[in-house]
């Protein structure tokens, strides 16, 4: 397991609001190390969300320093953002995010597009990572044709159809029952544990909790624990 | 792939990519519609022109102006031997222009008299009805100038004229023929009366104020006369179908500006509807430009479907208004359309059609863009909060 995969050194993150500023991000001291399965927790409003935006090069910190995968974030220039993104990083939303005009398949086909990888290879591994969760069946259907549970596994078939070393996923199962939360959080869990997949969860929710391997509590802003669960 | 992903995103969006490519389409076939029958109708009034008044060109006399009423008495002098030869080879033709005076039912009215040799052939004017039988003076005139003085054939009129000398003379002239023609400039206030006639009566014998040539090519310097060549006399023609061009074309330009506004809007609307989208491309790893590229390329399908959409309808469509024309009929000349024969046909030249390609492409090119730099331009996290509305923040 690589030590330092993530490291997020006194970052600072303020947005302006009218005449003031909102800190979002109070000295965020973290690291993550390749492989892990883990959730930053904490209400809303904690900052989670932004924190998983930064590591995700979404967005920029004001202050401090954020190396992801051996890139100093602030540094990157919007189209190697873009690639690093591309390449590496798997993102999973909370409402989907699928493209509505797409099929399932050309929706999980979409990064491998945009790597540039063959036709033939993108069929393999489309097909692979709809196997993954369980949606082979489902490969003509649209987003709206779909249930919310099957839109989120489509969600993560995308997010990891390109194999990248890390997912970010920011409330995945916020809008979803019990029971499809359960089978999402069981595949997120089996990829990691197959695949060595990093996972990283912004959430609040108490079942995704409960897979977590280690578990950050943001409050305000501010790191309230970092502790290893679930045997983790 | 940025062509692959750009058609599928029109095509996904159903209706309303038909809807737009539709009234696209429309605005490519109304510009071409209408821009034809200004093409065609410019060519029908110049060919008109040449065949009833200016033919290949003119030699006018040089104190001839026919915008100034004062040269008409002046402008007039022997037709020199180069265009005497031309004129009895039946390849020039000499007028003779006269202010006169007329007095159809008691009126007064002045008028511009006009002699031309009966038996010429180089112009469309029904010159054989001048030919004089009985010590008759025969004259021929429009049809609309006949209306408003409300004569007919067989009618006759008083003529008064003033000879070399400044002496006026008077007689009653026959009306041996109203003939129908679009060329203004052969009818408006005109009566056509035998040129040796003419020429007896004003005393200026063997003397000419135009001589029309045949042939446009013919141009040879001649002292005291000046050349006019076609582009000098169609300008005012060109002028005035230019003018009403600009005026018309504030029509095509209403239709473009709505298909512009539908494309507009689609890509303006994408903002807010698509903006998730866009965040979502941006999170997966797709690079601004590629963005710009993926959403100003859906714009530009949209006005190459509208081509082919448009072809679909409007080749036969402008194919049945070249065949039928637009039916213009009587009235026509109260329109101000001079040349315009009963009806207008259309003329679709590759230049107007590949023109009105290219503009319409330009400028939705440049709607698409503009949003969608705009778009493109976004923090990746705003466009993923795809906020639509304030509850949403």
């Amino acid at each position: 397991m690589k030590e330092n995969f993530i490291e997020i050194k006194h970052v600072k993150k303020e947005y302006p609001m009218g005449t003031n500023k909102f800190v979002a991000l109070k000295d965020i001291d973290l690291n993550f190390s390749e492989g892990e399965f883990t959730g930053i927790v904490g209400p809303s409003g904690s900052g989670k969300t932004t924190l998983l935006n930064i590591i995700g090069s979404l967005d920029s910190q004001s202050e401090g320093e954020v190396i992801v995968l051996g890139y100093e974030v602030a540094d990157l220039s919007s189209s190697k953002s873009a690639r690093m993104r591309s390449e590496n990083i798997g993102f999973i939303f909370q409402t989907y995010n699928l493209l509505p005009v797409y099929t399932v398949f050309e929706n999980v086909e979409f990064p491998l597009l945009l790597l540039r990888i063959n036709k033939n290879e993108r069929i393999k591994l489309v097909t692979e990572a709809l196997k993954w969760v369980g949606l082979l069946d489902k490969i003509k259907s649209r987003p709206s044709q779909i249930s919310g549970g099957e839109c989120q596994r489509v969600a993560i078939a995308r997010a990891i159809v390109k194999k990248p070393k890390l997912v970010l996923a920011d409330e995945p199962t916020a809008n979803l029952d019990a029971d499809n939360s359960h089978n999402i959080l069981k595949t997120m869990k089996k990829i990691n544990e197959e695949t060595g997949t990093t996972f990283i969860f912004a959430t609040h929710d108490a079942k995704v909790i409960k897979y977590l391997k280690r578990k950050i509590t943001l409050l305000d802003g501010s790191v309230a624990k970092d502790e290893l669960v679930n045997g983790g | 792939m940025i062509f692959k992903l750009a058609l599928k995103n029109i095509l996904g969006a159903g209706l309303r990519t038909w809807l737009n490519i539709f009234i696209l389409s429309l605005s490519y076939f109304v510009i071409i519609a209408l821009q034809g029958f200004f093409v065609g109708w410019q060519e029908d009034a110049s060919r008109e022109m040449k065949k009833w008044d200016i033919a290949g060109g003119q030699y006018w006399q040089e104190d001839y102006d026919p915008y100034d009423p004062f040269t008409l008495e002046e402008g007039h002098a022997v037709i020199p031997d180069e265009l005497k030869k031309l004129i009895s080879n039946e390849e020039a033709l000499a007028i003779l222009i006269s202010p006169a005076t007329i007095y159809p039912k008691g009126r007064m009215r002045n008028i511009v008299l006009k002699g031309i040799a009966p038996e010429q052939n180089l112009v469309e004017l029904p010159t054989t009805y001048l030919e004089n039988q009985d010590e008759e003076i025969n004259c021929i005139l429009g049809s609309s100038f006949a209306e408003k003085l409300s004569v007919s054939i067989d009618d006759y009129i008083v003529l008064r004229w003033r000879d070399k000398n400044g002496a006026y003379d008077a007689r009653d002239i026959r009306i041996a023929h109203i003939f129908s023609t679009t060329v203004l400039t052969v009818e408006n206030n005109q009566i056509w009366i035998s040129l040796p006639i003419m020429q007896e009566m004003l005393g200026y014998l063997d003397q000419a104020t135009i001589i029309t040539v045949k042939d446009e090519n013919y141009h040879q310097e001649i002292t005291g006369w000046e050349y006019k060549n076609l582009d000098f006399l169609l300008k005012d023609l060109n002028n005035m179908i230019k003018a009403k061009t600009i005026g018309s074309s504030m029509m095509y330009v209403l239709m473009l500006f709505l298909a512009v506004l539908a494309i507009f809007d689609t890509q303006i609307l994408s903002i807010f509807r698509r903006r998730k989208e866009m965040g979502t491309m941006m999170a997966m790893g797709m690079t601004r430009v590629k963005i710009i590229q993926l959403f100003t390329l859906e714009g530009v399908l949209h006005a190459i479907l509208a081509i082919l959409v448009g072809a679909v309808y409007g080749i036969p469509l402008l194919r049945y208004f070249k065949k039928v024309g637009m039916q213009i009929g009587a009235n026509a000349k109260d329109w101000g359309l001079s040349g315009v024969t009963d009806a207008l046909y259309p003329i679709y030249g590759w230049k107007l059609v590949v023109g009105t390609i290219i503009f319409v492409l330009i400028t939705v090119i440049i709607v698409s863009y503009l949003p969608t730099r705009k778009i493109a331009n976004l923090k990746p996290t705003d466009a993923l909060r795809g906020k639509m509305t304030k509850k949403d923040e």
